[in-house]
């Protein structure tokens, strides 16, 4: 079934175009792997699908995004953003307590009894693998985690919005193979529920968790088809360049 | 020769750095040697608890109780109407603003921190007191209240810039992160941005209320220069600052007054120490 149907998205910041004309599928319960070299679009294009890019100064769009069938851009933008969770490259925990972190969002959303929280904290962490490792200091102040429980953390504090898409920008950038892995195993037993969009700079964590993968080069979309069919016999030169690292 | 020049220039350099830390520790001795002679004569608890304050009848009593609450009437009543309009005004500036408007309040602002105290202290006189007179069919328009309203309008600026410093420097990504969370602009704003800058905001609200407690000019022109215990906020009252202005010309050098204003000096030095302190730690706190 089509998640995401976006149809010849154009983006300009200022006088840059930034994406040139995409049009994709993004299917459900999938996770779809974004690559490309730097300044290829691939972060704007997904910043499109929670409508991120409408907060910067000089942005412009054209074209059409559908979420199950229905116009996004038109939808209200903050229950769309519930629907769509972000984790970013950086970890950001709140300067909260790891139990506060996590219900932050859905206290947001006028969840406000305790019990209740408690469950959604519980079982966001649960999908999130942290909450073995966190769950007898709740408490405690969530900088106190490592940088891979602090984005395992902030996956969690999505989960508890209980949205239907992850998207995900470069989140092990900052990580160590270890983090890198367990936030891995966390994406590929999270389809099962969710749809994932992953942005990585790194190709082969595309090819390990990605059902399938798109390449993005200046703002276009070069190709996009099922993982391994990209990583053995890419039909386009410049995606077979890419990842030999020839460029990028 | 090179070597002797460079002797020089960082013995110059080193003595100007110490100057101004000696020059503060000076005027403290200075104030502190002046004040604490009135101490030899005056009880200092009677000093501080009196509700007199005749400082040249015969004998004098030196209470400065009714200018310590004086000074508070009009530092809470400015600080009451000038925090929230700042703290408001700032988060304005700094999320909801666009840019063409941002720069024109922020020009108005900067414009609104230099107009001299004795200016506003005018425009007061002629405009805010017969206004505030004629609204609560008062005897005098001269009353705390009047001093509140126009001290709100100088710990506008400091807090304003300040806090919107403050709420400039949290993260993009802090804002991101909620919005990205579903939150609506506001949530955002007021429950990560705000929380996320507070100790900033906390230290542009003692900074504005010290620069309050420090004024003297207009206070001393609005507030009606009564030195009696104040009742309401529509009574005229006098401050500490005001009445080491008014007084100081015509106390007898060496007389019981004369000290009794260098320490009503030490109380005020005190306050505002205490004030820029607290604003400093919060600063600090913001830093790390």
């Amino acid at each position: 079934m089509v998640k995401f149907s976006v149809k010849k998205l154009h983006v300009w910041f200022g006088a840059a175009h930034i994406l040139r004309g995409v049009s994709l599928d993004i299917l459900s319960n999938e996770i779809l792997s974004v690559i490309g070299p730097a300044n290829s679009g691939k972060t704007t294009f997904l910043r499109m699908l929670n409508r991120l890019n409408e907060l910067e100064p000089g942005f412009r769009m054209n074209g059409a995004i559908a979420l199950d069938g229905a116009d996004s851009l038109s939808e209200d933008v903050e229950r769309l953003r519930k629907r769509i969770g972000m984790v970013f490259a950086m970890p950001l925990p709140l300067p909260l307590s790891i139990f506060d972190n996590v219900a932050y969002g859905a206290r947001m959303h006028g969840i406000r009894k305790t019990a209740r929280l408690q469950g959604i904290v519980e079982q966001a962490l649960r999908e999130a693998y942290l909450w073995d490792e966190v769950k007898d200091r709740l408490p405690t102040s969530a900088f106190n985690l490592s940088g891979g429980q602090q984005q395992r953390l902030c996956i969690a504090r999505t989960l508890a919005v209980q949205p239907e898409v992850i998207l995900f920008d470069e989140p092990c950038s900052g990580l160590d193979p270890i983090s890198t892995a367990k936030v891995e195993e966390a994406m590929l037993k999270l389809k099962r529920q969710y749809t994932l969009i992953l942005v990585t700079n790194n190709v082969k964590q595309a090819a390990r968790v990605g059902d399938r993968t798109a390449f993005f080069l200046n703002g276009e979309l070069i190709e996009v088809n099922k993982t391994d069919k990209i990583f053995t016999v890419p039909a386009d030169k410049r995606t077979e360049d890419y990842i030999r690292g020839k460029f990028g | 020769m090179r070597k002797c020049k460079e002797w020089i220039i960082e013995k110059l350099v080193f003595l100007c750095g110490m100057a101004s830390i000696v020059f503060v520790g000076l005027i403290f001795l200075f104030l502190l040697k002046e004040g604490l002679a009135l101490f030899a004569t005056v009880n200092p608890l009677e000093f501080l608890a009196g509700k007199k304050w005749y400082p040249i009848s015969e004998p004098p009593q030196m209470g400065i109780l009714p200018l310590i609450l004086g000074s508070l009437l009009v530092t809470v009543g400015a600080a009451v109407i000038s925090v929230p309009i700042g703290v408001s005004c700032a988060i304005y500036i700094a999320e909801v603003a666009p840019a063409s408007i941002k720069n024109k309040l922020k020009a108005g602002i900067e414009l609104l921190a230099a107009i001299p105290s004795v200016v506003l202290g005018f425009i007061g006189m002629v405009t805010l007191v017969p206004w505030i007179k004629q609204l609560f069919h008062l005897p005098t328009g001269l009353t705390a209240l009047s001093g509140s309203i126009m001290l709100a309008f100088m710990a506008m600026p400091t807090i304003v810039s300040i806090a919107e410093d403050a709420l400039y420097s949290v993260p993009k990504s802090y804002r991101e992160g909620a919005l990205a969370l579903g939150a609506t602009h506001w949530q955002a704003i007021y429950r990560v941005i705000v929380p996320a800058a507070s100790s900033g905001i906390v230290a542009a609200v003692m900074l504005g209320i010290g620069r309050v407690i420090g004024e003297t000019m207009a206070v001393m022109m609005i507030t009606g220069n009564s030195a009696v215990m104040p009742e309401s906020i529509l009574q005229p009252v006098r401050t500490l600052t005001a009445t080491i202005a008014a007084e100081m010309g015509e106390a007898v050098v060496g007389s019981e007054h004369y000290f009794g204003l260098f320490a009503v000096g030490i109380v005020l030095f005190v306050i505002s120490f205490m004030i820029n302190v607290t604003a400093d730690l919060f600063l600090h706190k913001n830093r790390s």
